[in-house]
């Protein structure tokens, strides 16, 4: 499965929503996403993983990266994760502590 | 049951991860299946071996394929990732800092190989003469304690 990539403002905050496989083929797309928002000066930001179907530790490793990349520029970056095989992944490897996890956009955001 | 063997090779290439995943999942679900949750705990694990292996042909320059060989036995699955790569050494791989330290967000990767000795009920790895080879067993749900 492919992967598809939007964003969009929500609030004060951008969302990047992620369709499909988020593995080490696909997951520099999702870096060069977030790169592309900090870079805009959108340091606060959402990544949906809601519709995403498998996340390797590459994407993890992106998604890790992220975080480190806003914060740095003083932002804040949350994840919207409601796929239980996928917070499954967050949760071995012990992510699931470093990350603010919800259920929706609103919660994320709230 | 008898053991039967499903053997796939593919170009050292990361757009062939995908189906690689699936094949090897669609031969794990072969009766008796593996529950969906150890199915999606094999995907990943097989998609780790691959994506490593990938990167180690990368390393060598290799032009040999990778090879994915699964053995549909009746009390486990097993699968081998077979690659031509430099090989290493699983014990000396650097350890991550704890996630409540600031410095683990300085560290993208290594994560593959201890998700896959997490998730397989049986993990090995061994180098053969001209790269590695890990072998992950999956037990099925009559011998499985999970």
């Amino acid at each position: 499965m492919d992967l598809e990539i939007d964003t969009y403002a929500h609030d004060d905050w951008w969302v990047v929503s992620v369709h499909g496989d988020v593995d080490i083929a696909t997951a520099p797309r999702l870096r060069e996403v977030v790169i592309g928002l900090v870079s805009d000066g959108h340091l606060d930001v959402v990544i949906d993983l809601g519709a995403v179907d498998f996340l390797d530790s590459t994407g993890l490793g992106a998604i890790v990266g992220a975080l480190k990349r806003v914060r740095t520029h003083g932002g804040d970056l949350r994840l919207v994760c409601t796929n239980s095989r996928i917070r499954k992944v967050f949760e071995l490897t012990g992510l699931d502590r470093v990350f603010v996890m919800a259920d929706s956009i609103e919660t994320a955001v709230g | 049951m008898t053991t039967r063997e499903v053997v796939l090779e593919i170009p050292a290439r990361l757009d062939y991860l995908a189906v690689v995943r699936l094949v090897v999942a669609t031969a794990a679900s072969l009766d008796p299946p593996l529950s969906d949750s150890r199915l999606e705990d094999l995907r990943l694990a097989v998609s780790e071996a691959c994506s490593n292996a990938v990167k180690a042909h990368a390393k060598e320059a290799s032009p040999e394929p990778v090879t994915i060989r699964c053995h549909v036995g009746p009390e486990s699955f097993i699968v081998e990732i077979i690659d031509h790569g430099p090989g290493f050494d699983p014990d000396e791989l650097s350890v991550l800092p704890e996630v409540t330290d600031p410095e683990r967000l300085d560290h993208e990767g290594g994560l593959g190989i201890p998700l896959i000795k997490v998730l397989a009920d049986r993990a090995s790895f061994r180098q053969h003469q001209n790269g590695m080879a890990v072998k992950m067993t999956f037990d099925r749900p009559s011998t499985s304690a999970t």
